[in-house]
This record gives structure tokens, sequence and C-alpha cells, in this order.
């Protein structure tokens, strides 16, 4: 499935520019999207080395193993192929606090970390397990109780209470949660494999 | 609420250096094992980050999304909505920062209490980048199959979207 979006947003891309004589554009984000990436990853390497070395930290001290205790009870429902007090738990935990308080580029860290836990028990190291998809649902579509980028910006554009959409943003990533994890069990329980 | 977030950082790393110190972990030595491990993560995952936003960006820069919503406009007037949205109900799960931009953008035309800014912020607020977060995530460790992650992660984007409509709708 990746290979055929990928694909196709360049050739739609492509194609479109050519189309509407707009592939100067095109020609120049071609030169230039590297570029972009590398600045994207120049912002995200000081955080991933600061967490990823606080972490250790964590881990060694056993403070995850200890998250991971205190949440089983709770994540067990959705990741039941995971064994009991794993320390996956404890950083699947640790992401969805952070996340929670609408520190987006802070939770990734604690994201890559779980998922390297995850992989730890995969059989497949190629082929992605159910935790991992039903992480990745939790993840993306995990609830913001404090969205800080939209208040932020919607404080300097004027409003007069910014904080007002915070119920409806909470709602509505509640709503997306909610489906993709429904769809998720449906799934999984269909093709019960690893 | 949101000075409570900014706590949450400080407490936390607070936290993990307390509790190193408590249970005498070598602490300083640990934290350089692991950010060496943070640099060679950043390091395996920058083809897959470079790989999606080139395809992302040719595909945002032909204006295909924003055209597609062109011919919608006449209909959108009767139930108060312009067509600049739109192209963010497509691009949310592609990509945050054009997302974000258009939120921008529509704080500035019509301002971020108005409908269309409410929905702008409800919208951004309601997920997040579905495939940015897939190709970093399998990335990081090597998955290249990844079965259904991306439908459950689409569709659960689509539920967000789709209440953002509702919500603002019922609620304002």
């Amino acid at each position: 499935m990746v290979n055929i979006i990928w694909g196709s947003f360049i050739v739609i891309g492509i194609v479109y520019g050519l189309i509407t004589g707009n592939i100067a554009a095109i020609n120049n984000e071609i030169i230039e999207s590297g570029n972009a990436a590398f600045n994207l990853i120049k912002d995200m390497t000081p955080l991933l080395v600061i967490w990823m070395g606080l972490m250790k930290i964590a881990e060694e001290s056993g403070l995850i193993k200890k998250i991971a205790k205190i949440m089983t009870p709770l994540l067990s429902q959705l990741f039941p192929k995971i064994p009991k007090n794993h320390e996956s738990i404890g950083y699947i935990a640790s992401n969805i606090a952070v996340n929670m308080a609408g520190l987006g580029s802070a939770a990734t860290p604690f994201g890559l970390k779980a998922m390297a836990k995850l992989q730890e028990l995969n059989p497949d190291k190629k082929r992605a397990t159910s935790s991992m998809i039903t992480f990745l649902v939790l993840n993306t579509g995990g609830v913001t109780i404090i969205p800080t980028t939209i208040i932020s910006l919607r404080l300097t554009y004027g409003s007069l209470s910014p904080t007002i959409v915070i119920p409806a943003c909470i709602i509505a990533t509640l709503s997306a949660g909610v489906g993709g994890l429904t769809l998720d069990y449906f799934i999984r329980r269909k093709n019960d494999n690893t | 609420m949101t000075t409570l977030s900014f706590l949450l950082l400080p407490l936390l790393v607070l936290y993990i250096i307390f509790y190193g110190f408590k249970k005498k972990v070598n602490i300083y030595d640990e934290f350089l094992v692991g950010a060496k491990e943070g640099l060679i993560t950043t390091f395996k995952i920058i083809p897959n980050i470079v790989a999606m936003i080139f395809a992302i960006n040719i595909l945002i820069k032909s204006n295909i999304i924003s055209d597609m919503f062109i011919f919608l406009e006449p209909y959108l007037h009767k139930i108060n909505l312009a067509s600049d949205i739109l192209p963010m109900t497509f691009l949310r799960s592609i990509s945050g920062t054009s997302t974000l931009a258009i939120m921008v953008n529509i704080f500035d035309n019509y301002g971020p209490d108005s409908t269309m800014g409410l929905l702008a912020s409800v919208i951004q607020g309601s997920s997040d980048t579905t495939l940015y977060v897939v190709a970093l995530y399998y990335g990081s460790i090597g998955v290249t199959k990844n079965r259904y992650a991306l439908s459950v992660g689409l569709f659960s984007d689509l539920c967000g979207i789709i209440a953002s409509f509702l919500l603002v709708y019922l609620l304002f």
C-alpha cells in the first residue's frame, strides 16, 4: 500500500503539473524537497538524542518497568499479545501521556522506543505485528488534551477565546481513536495470527 | 492549562534523574549510551523521511488538492463554508506542516473565532499525520510489511475529520 501511495503521489503531482503548466514549481520542488526533509531531521535529531539518553537512565533504574507494571492492567486489553509488565508497555504509556499534553514532538522518542521494544517480541522482523498496528492507531488517533500549537497560534491571530476549541478537539481525537481501534479490533479478530 | 503542559517535561526529566540517583545508576554513562542509540535511530530514518517528503511535496506543489475543491465553491457558500478549508481534510493524514499552514491562512483571512477558524483548529487537533508516523515508526525498526496499518490509520483520521465537522456545526 505504501508503494501505491508513494508512487501515485509523484505521478499525479508531475502529470498534473505538466497539464496545468505548473511544472516550474514541481521542478523546483524536486531540487528543494531534500532540504525540507533535512530541516525536519535537523529539528528532530537533538530531541531524539536527549530523550533516548534520558530514557536509557529510566530503563536502567527500572522506572520504565515500574510504569509498565502500573499500566499493564489498563493497556493489556488493547495489547493482548504483549507479555505482562513488558517494557514496551512503559514506553507506550509514556508516549500516550506526552501526546495527551500536546507535546507531540517530544512524544516521538517514546514512540520509537516502544516500537523497538515491540520489535524484540516480533518473530518476523520485516512484518508489522498486530500490537505495532494498534499502537500506531493509539498514537495518531491518540487524545490530545491540550493542543498547545493550535492554542498558541489562535492566540497569536487575535482569538478572544483561544482555548474554546479544546473540548471539540478532545471529542474529535476521541472519535478518531475509537473509530480506528474499533476497525483494528475487528481486523485483528478476523485474522488472529501474531 | 497550557502552563500545566509546559510543566510536564521538566518534571519528567527531574523524576528520571532523581529516580536514577535513588537506584544508584551511572546516570551520565547511561545517558551517553542511550544518546548514541538515538543518533543511530535518527540516521536510520533519514531515507524514510526524505522519501516521504519528496513525494508529498511534489503532490502539494502541483496544486491538485486545492484545485480539486474549487468547483464545489458555489455549493459550499450555501452552508457557510469556504473551499480553502477542504484541502485540510485530505492533507491531514499526509502532511502536518501543510495543514498547519492552511490553518494559519484561514486565521488570517477569516479570523480564528469564525466558523472557518474554529473548524480549521478542530481538524488540525483531530489527528496526527498518519503517513509520516507510519514511515517514521516502521522505518526506524526496519519493518517493511505494514499490513493493514495504513488502512486503520487513515480510517481513524477519517473518523476524526467527520467528527470535527459535526462538532463545529453542533457546538458553535
